[in-house]
């Protein structure tokens, strides 16, 4: 269906998308650099100077969401893989039960864990008490937060990598293996090249949320584990120390870095790519 | 051996997954309020009924779900064929805008969107958190309806043209069929994105228009109450409903296309 | 040619959920001929291809390499490669990084690499393509890239399934005459699967022709094109009027009514056979009481020659022949002893007995 006239059609959308999203964006720029007293709006550096104060909660949070990120990225590749080889009706099963955790809300689950780490009455600190170990000090701990990162954003891993695999010609392993790879090599110099979109889309859907929650930290890792989601929320809450100046800084800091990591990881994949081809 | 190892893998990886969910399945089947097994019951199952925090929450998320999904449904489809039909680079311009709110941290959009809201004055409620999930759902409907669009054989657009119908016509008789299936799997998926939301909706929604999420946010802060288990394990049943129900439906849409491919 | 054996199949069985797609076949392929397995779609030959290639393990029967059975050995270390159906180039590397490939994996030094695939480029007529994405090849190109990969590591067999199937005839043409070029100069053993029966005839030294999972004949292209085992055979290989005869006596067969010399013998008396007559053995002559005869139903000019349909008591004959007929004339057709095939019945001679005329078998 091609015809010139039809692109009128994107005018509703494209005024929606700007109201609703680059105006809203380009206000947390503006904020960000702006302060409000008597006078009225005038433009400052000293929101980002306060956000600055927070660069360590900032590479925390980057450091967790990476661990996270590689976690999962190390335990689903090896699932993507062996579920791209199953029998057809088995993979659709297998897809459906990597999907139905993902589709129960993420509180839910994140409250699953909270009733199993805990340290005094949690079932995993049960289950050891019956063979004398522990208790375990999990809850409240940065081990909790990973955790509670690989459990909730692994579906988001496993389904790209899946989806990638399954595209894979069968006859370009067979053709590796033809011409010299044997099962080692074949992932190598074919599988894992011919995967990268599967492996960037997957770190992308894996690692900003991972960066950017506030939930999972506060309710695994307790106050001591803030994360970057977790100041910026406090910023905007009422009853906390609500400043959006402050928030939309501490924001744009945090896009600036989710945008920089995207671009990281596509760089990676080139540089891996044109690794594999010598 | 290799295969066991590969079965073995798969198993672990799904008791990692599944375990946390069935201790909370059994446990909302517990007598008691503490973590020791005292005997079966159905207790918090009615008083999950009873309360109205929650059953309201409900009301709203579905409702509040159905109107975004709608809404968004068709100003995407719309926006789908308009995009389709654009030149390159401005062609190029909103694909990377549209995808914007998809890679853009969710809290940011959240906040942004709130900015935008108390900027204009715009009190939180209803209006404030539906406006923000169809904007969250708009990019998912296209990304599902424009590929179908470039499959869509062009002269099968011209050939309805030749054979007498308009421009409206040809769209409606013609162009519609061969996208539903992208138009209704973007339904669906702005359906479960919106009813799934909690981070939008935590910073856009207004005391009178709490979703279900956001209720559950308030009761995980509070200590610990089995009405929480008894709440997902009817969510976990209902989820797990649906995607029973949609694979078998996809399997036999699977199983009919062999046959198609048989007799050919 | 040279007779040694490189390759022996002996009582290969396989079968795909319970169903066998190769019955027992045993074959032997020499070293340094060009090799084909003939057949129409779902007849076994891509199997018994991959067999030798190592991606099908036979579920009896064994497979020989050099007089070493060979049935274990994975892919990767057979001195074997494989042209894939629709060429299976790896989209993520450039034309000279596919041709590369399996030298990169033997560790070969940067200097000999280089060397050898621009060899290779060259060999394939590909010299100014090495930087180029495969995916923006046209089909002959990625046809000649595939070939390269391959023969790069000096295999001592080079498998081809289905190599031109995807190239329109022109070039089909061509690249026949290029492979069957390539073939003899580097002297090595060819394994070639395809349906297409003249390009089987055309770049064969031998041909295997195979239906329904088992070997139906193996010969030069001559044989069999001019003594086919079995109606399946003739009708796959070329056209031809097949028709249900009688043997009464040695070189004494009876069809169509009529009494005819031939040149077969060792029938039982009076056994039932499948006579097979190629259309352009037959010419047209006046009807006389020795000659079958019938009327012109159909005459189309197919460039070399005219094809004629002749109506006999509701068989139809298929004539060949450089000059016309008018439609409706009655006419006689003669043939020699030489031109009839005297064939056993067999398993698939019934179905072919009931079609007349309609000769070609295209799958």
């Amino acid at each position: 269906m091609n015809n010139k006239k039809f692109k009128i059609l994107a005018v509703p959308y494209i005024v929606w998308m700007l109201i609703f999203t680059i105006i809203p964006l380009a206000l947390i720029l503006v904020f960000a650099f702006t302060d409000r007293n008597a006078e009225g709006f005038r433009f400052t550096f000293d929101n980002i100077q306060f956000a600055a104060r927070y660069l360590p909660v900032l590479i925390k949070s980057v450091y967790f969401a990476t661990v996270a990120t590689i976690i999962c990225l190390v335990v689903a590749y090896p699932l993507a893989y062996i579920m791209s080889k199953m029998r057809l009706n088995h993979q659709r099963t297998m897809v459906m039960l990597v999907m139905l955790p993902m589709w129960m809300n993420f509180l839910l689950r994140t409250y699953a864990w909270m009733s199993i780490l805990e340290t005094n009455s949690g079932f995993l600190n049960r289950f050891l008490s019956i063979f004398n170990i522990g208790p375990v000090h999990i809850m409240y701990t940065q081990a909790a937060v990973i955790l509670g990162m690989v459990y909730n954003y692994i579906p988001y891993m496993i389904l790209p990598l899946y989806t990638i695999m399954i595209k894979i010609d069968n006859r370009l392993i067979e053709a590796a293996q033809d011409l010299g790879c044997n099962t080692y090599s074949v992932f190598r110099k074919v599988i894992i090249p011919l995967s990268f979109p599967g492996i960037t889309s997957g770190i992308t859907m894996t690692f900003v949320p991972a960066v950017s929650t506030f939930v999972i930290s506060q309710l695994l890792g307790g106050p001591k584990n803030n994360l970057i989601g977790d100041l910026i929320e406090s910023h905007f809450v009422s009853g906390g120390e609500y400043n959006p100046y402050y928030g939309s800084a501490i924001s744009l800091l945090l896009m600036v870095v989710v945008f920089i990591c995207i671009g990281i990881f596509n760089q990676f994949d080139n540089e891996e790519m044109e690794e594999t081809l010598k | 051996m290799k295969k066991f190892f590969s079965r073995f893998y798969v198993a672990l990886i799904l008791l990692f997954m599944y375990a946390p969910i069935l201790v909370l399945i059994t446990f909302s089947f517990n007598e008691s309020k503490g973590r020791s097994w005292t005997g079966f019951s159905f207790k918090w199952y009615g008083e999950l009924l009873r309360d109205d925090a929650i059953i309201g929450a409900l009301g709203n998320t579905l409702m509040i779900a159905v109107i975004a999904a709608v809404v968004s449904t068709i100003l995407g489809t719309v926006a789908a064929i308009g995009i389709h039909n654009m030149r390159r680079p401005y062609k190029t311009i909103v694909k990377n805008v549209n995808n914007l709110p998809l890679i853009n941290p969710e809290i940011v959009m959240g906040i942004s969107l709130m900015i935008l809201f108390s900027f204009c004055r715009i009190h939180p409620g209803f209006v404030t958190i539906i406006i923000a999930h169809i904007t969250f759902c708009i990019p998912s409907v296209i990304l599902s309806v424009m590929p179908k669009l470039t499959q869509i054989n062009n002269s099968i657009y011209e050939a309805a043209l030749d054979l007498g119908c308009n421009d409206f016509q040809a769209f409606y008789k013609v162009i519609l069929p061969e996208i539903m299936p992208g138009i209704i799997s973007g339904f669906l998926m702005a359906f479960t994105y919106s009813i799934d939301d909690f981070v939008i909706s935590y910073f856009t929604a207004g005391p009178d228009s709490q979703t279900l999420p956001l209720v559950i946010y308030t009761i995980t802060r509070k200590p610990m109450t089995p009405k929480l288990n008894a709440l997902s394990t009817i969510i976990f049943v209902i989820v797990l409903f649906a995607l029973v129900i949609s694979n078998v439906l996809s399997g036999k849409d699977v199983e009919k296309q062999k046959k198609i491919k048989k007799n050919v | 040619m040279e007779n040694n054996v490189i390759v022996s199949l002996k009582d290969i069985v396989v079968k795909y959920d319970g169903e066998q797609v190769l019955k027992n076949i045993s074959l032997d392929i020499h070293d340094k001929e060009f090799i084909t397995l003939l057949g129409p779609s779902g007849c076994g030959k891509t199997t018994t291809l991959r067999i030798i290639g190592g991606f099908v393990t036979p579920d009896s029967g064994e497979v020989f390499f050099d007089g070493k059975k060979i049935n274990d050995i994975p892919p990767y270390k057979r001195q074997v490669n494989t042209v894939f159906q629709k060429y299976a180039l790896f989209p993520h590397l450039n034309v000279y990084e596919n041709i590369a490939f399996g030298l990169r994996l033997k560790k070969v030094p940067e200097k000999e690499i280089n060397t050898r695939v621009l060899e290779m480029l060259e060999l394939v007529n590909l010299s100014s393509f090495g930087r180029r994405n495969v995916d923006y090849l046209s089909g002959g190109q990625q046809q000649r890239v595939a070939i390269a990969r391959a023969l790069i590591n000096h295999p001592r067999m080079l498998l081809l399934d289905e190599p031109l199937g995807a190239l329109d005839l022109q070039l089909r043409k061509e690249m026949q005459i290029e492979l069957k070029k390539i073939q003899q100069a580097l002297k090595i053993t060819f394994i070639y699967v395809t349906h297409d029966q003249e390009e089987a005839l055309t770049m064969s030294d031998r041909v295997v022709v195979m239906n329904g999972g088992i070997i139906n004949q193996i010969g030069t292209p001559q044989d069999i094109y001019n003594e086919p085992v079995n109606a399946f055979v003739a009708k796959f290989i070329g056209e031809s009027n097949i028709i249900h005869g009688i043997m009464h006596a040695d070189y004494d067969v009876e069809f169509a009514s009529k009494r005819f010399k031939c040149l077969d013998k060792g029938f039982n008396k009076m056994e039932l056979v499948d006579v097979v007559i190629r259309p352009e053995d037959i010419t047209v002559c006046a009807p006389t009481d020795e000659t079958i005869n019938g009327t012109v139903e159909t005459v189309t000019f197919k460039g070399v020659h005219y094809e004629i349909i002749v109506d006999s008591f509701g068989f139809k004959w298929k004539i060949h022949s450089t000059k016309s007929a008018k439609q409706g004339d009655f006419i006689g057709m003669n043939f020699t002893p030489d031109d009839i095939h005297i064939m056993k019945k067999s398993d698939s001679s019934p179905k072919f007995n009931m079609i007349s005329g309609e000769a070609t078998v295209n799958e």
